[in-house]
């Protein structure tokens, strides 16, 4: 049964969220309470019966991660959504989705930080810590809506990639694109692409459950399919069975790492405004984006040659444009809805300081103070 | 190489065998028992989920020849319930151990049992965190030495049956690795029954436990023989107390809906269908 209801909706981001995981083929959620992700859990005790799927409300947040994993072994698209304080608790099953290669969703709609924080006050501050929240060495996939629209579209495409990479996908959504309304197009089911994870094709006798093919990712057998499958969190061979050796431990953190690194030109995406001459380059995500883009025209009104990188992939992180983009021009602008995240790598890929522009306490940045540093920029 | 004529082929992954337990230790015994209870129930293997957690006991779930998933410290539950809740045709057994279910997965197991999900849980309580070293847990006897109670334990245990019977469990057992017939009977029964069963086994273990209170794996054994005591009474009544008396035997086997159950008339209400 399809989840797809085409049409014209004035929505909330969270619902889109919810509608863009039910397009995309999700049929099992998991989630405990939080603003400012709860509209979506809501959204999705109303819809996901509707169409043969499974809503359950955990005891925890754990508890809901650890389902989703268990959902996705069992064949299903699974989703969660939460905000910062429900991130914290989920990270070492977000590691354990890694290792065992579950495909799944995490949703986070940032809300300020640290510890209980601002409950309802929109931020951009876990954008390191889904980056680096696991422990061990990991490579995350992680988009950043700065839309209504683009909640539905990149919640599709987030399960596109996770099935692809047989990996955890995040959508980082600032609670300000989570609560914001506005008018969000649903286009008919045949026009949405859809990625399904890769089956095994031999006999279940064959069958190697963590053996990939040359894209590093192994076709994925789930449960109930006769493979007789066996997936731990220990490191382990390609059959699954724990090996700890120093080559297990090498070979199989390389092959999961690699299977992101290598095609992370492909994964990255990036929207760009006016970058073909700029002299200063602002870069934002997020609801940031858009002050950003308005502060940029009102730039280029005034003669200065602003051009603005908006990240849609946070991680893997657009390095090379970067350097590319920045090369030699008069000054790199970032506004970001912390205290200073994603500036250290905007600065590592361009080898040289920026004008930083942190933002704490909900509100996003006005473009005018976005225009001010990039007057300041261009001197 | 598959050891021929193994008498477990079938339910086994005898390639894998031996497993890393220690001389003595009851957790062999557990796995036995299951791999009895899963060919003699005839149930379809390719329909069965075997899932555990982190510890020695949780190692359990590498050997068995179902599908199955070694999940994080105290996360075995909740996987499962992903796997019961979302495919409904899969039976998902836990394998686990008493501090991974009851101290670190503690809440998970107390929602579990409230929501009534099918599956079958089976816990094998030695008393303390066998794999991280002896330490004492939350089913430890008071006053017991261990490495981080070194002048006793100054804290009081759970009675898992009493715990669990509280929380909504349909069927409720306890046996110990001693008593291998019933085990397996009761197992057989949780495997083919639906709604949230639970089976507490005694193991001993003798390398931790054991070696540091000057126990044999032999005394521990005759302990369990001489200590457990098969009676019919209340959950609340049901005493575990490795000095004194073990209380064995079926506690409670009642019938309830099931949570898929439940969950496919709300999705008729919903208009939807499953
Ligand atoms: C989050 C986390 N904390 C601690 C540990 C270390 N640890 C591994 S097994 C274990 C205790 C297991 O005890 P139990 O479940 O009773 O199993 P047993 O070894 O006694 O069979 C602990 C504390 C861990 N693996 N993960
Ligand atoms: S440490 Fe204890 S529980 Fe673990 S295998 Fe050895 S005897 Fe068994
Ligand atoms: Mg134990």
């Amino acid at each position: 049964m399809s989840g797809t209801q085409a049409g014209r909706f004035f929505v909330h981001g969270d619902w889109a969220c919810a509608e863009g995981a039910l397009a995309a083929g999700c049929r099992f959620y998991a989630a405990y309470p939080i603003t400012p992700a709860t509209e979506i859990a809501e959204r999705l005790a109303v819809r996901l019966p509707q169409v043969g799927g499974k809503f359950v409300q955990f005891e925890d947040e754990i508890g809901a991660i650890a389902s989703v994993i268990g959902a996705s072994y069992s064949g299903q698209k699974a989703m969660t959504a939460t905000s910062g304080p429900g991130i914290s608790l989920m990270l070492e099953n977000i590691g354990l989705a890694v290792m065992t290669e579950a495909p799944c969703v995490v949703v986070n709609v940032m809300r300020g930080g640290p510890s209980t924080g601002q409950p309802t006050g929109g931020a951009q501050g876990d954008v390191m810590q889904c980056r680096w929240g696991t422990h061990g060495d990991t490579e995350i996939i992680a988009l950043a809506p700065q839309s209504v629209q683009e909640m539905f579209d990149l919640t599709i495409h987030a399960f596109n990639l996770s099935e692809r990479y047989r990996t955890p996908v995040f959508l980082m959504a600032d609670a300000n694109i989570g609560h914001l309304y506005e008018t969000l197009e649903v286009p008919e089911a045949k026009g949405i692409e859809i990625v399904d994870r890769k089956k095994p094709t031999g006999k279940p006798a064959d069958y190697r459950a963590f053996k990939a093919d040359d894209d590093l990712v192994p076709p994925m057998a789930c449960f109930g399919d006769g493979y007789r499958l066996y997936a731990t969190g220990l490191t382990h061979n390609e059959k699954g069975y724990p090996d700890m050796s120093v080559e297990g431990q090498d070979r199989l953190v390389r092959r999961l790492c690699d299977k992101i690194r290598r095609d992370a030109q492909r994964i990255e995406m990036a929207e760009e405004h006016y970058t073909g001459d700029c002299d200063v380059l602002v870069v934002a995500y997020g609801i940031t984006a858009r002050s950003a883009l308005s502060a940029v025209k009102k730039a280029r009104e005034e003669g200065i040659k602003a051009g603005l990188l908006r990240l849609v992939t946070l991680w893997p992180f657009p390095d090379r444009r970067i350097e590319e983009l920045t090369r030699g021009i008069k000054g790199v602008v970032v506004a970001e809805m912390n205290y200073g995240q994603l500036v250290r790598e905007v600065e590592r890929a361009a080898m040289r300081r920026v004008d930083f522009l942190p933002k704490l306490g909900e509100n996003p940045h006005m473009p005018e103070e976005i225009l001010a540093a990039i007057r300041r920029a261009k001197k | 190489m598959t050891p021929p004529g193994h008498p477990h082929s079938k339910s086994l992954r005898v390639e894998r065998l031996p497993h890393i337990w220690c001389q003595g230790c009851g957790l062999g015994i557990v796995l036995h028992a299951y791999a009895d209870a899963l060919e003699e129930t005839g149930i379809d293997l390719d329909k069965v989920a075997t899932i555990s957690g982190i510890g020695c006991a949780g190692r359990a779930s590498g050997y068995v020849n179902t599908d199955a998933f070694h999940t994080t410290h105290g996360r075995a539950l909740p996987f499962a319930t992903g796997v019961g809740i979302s495919r409904p045709d899969i039976k998902p057994v836990v394998i686990s151990g008493d501090g991974d279910l009851f101290s670190i997965g503690g809440n998970h197991l107390i929602h579990a049992a409230r929501r009534n999900v099918d599956m079958l849980v089976i816990c094998s309580n030695n008393f303390n965190y066998g794999m991280t070293g002896a330490q004492f847990g939350p089913t430890t006897p008071s006053e017991t030495k261990t490495p981080t109670s070194p002048y006793g334990n100054i804290e009081n245990p759970f009675n898992l049956v009493a715990l669990v019977s509280s929380a909504g469990a349909t069927m409720v057992s306890r046996w110990t690795s001693m008593h291998p017939i019933p085990l397996k009977n009761s197992i057989k029964r949780g495997l083919t029954k639906k709604g949230f069963s639970f089976i507490e086994v005694i193991t001993p273990c003798t390398t931790g436990y054991g070696r540091l209170n000057r126990l044999t794996p032999l005394d521990m054994m005759r302990r369990l023989r001489e200590k457990g005591k098969i009676k019919q009474v209340a959950p609340t009544e049901a005493v575990c107390d490795p000095r004194h008396e073990i209380i064995l035997g079926d506690f409670i086997d009642v019938e309830k809906p099931t949570y898929n159950e439940v969950f496919e008339t709300l999705t008729k209400r919903a208009g939807g269908e499953s």
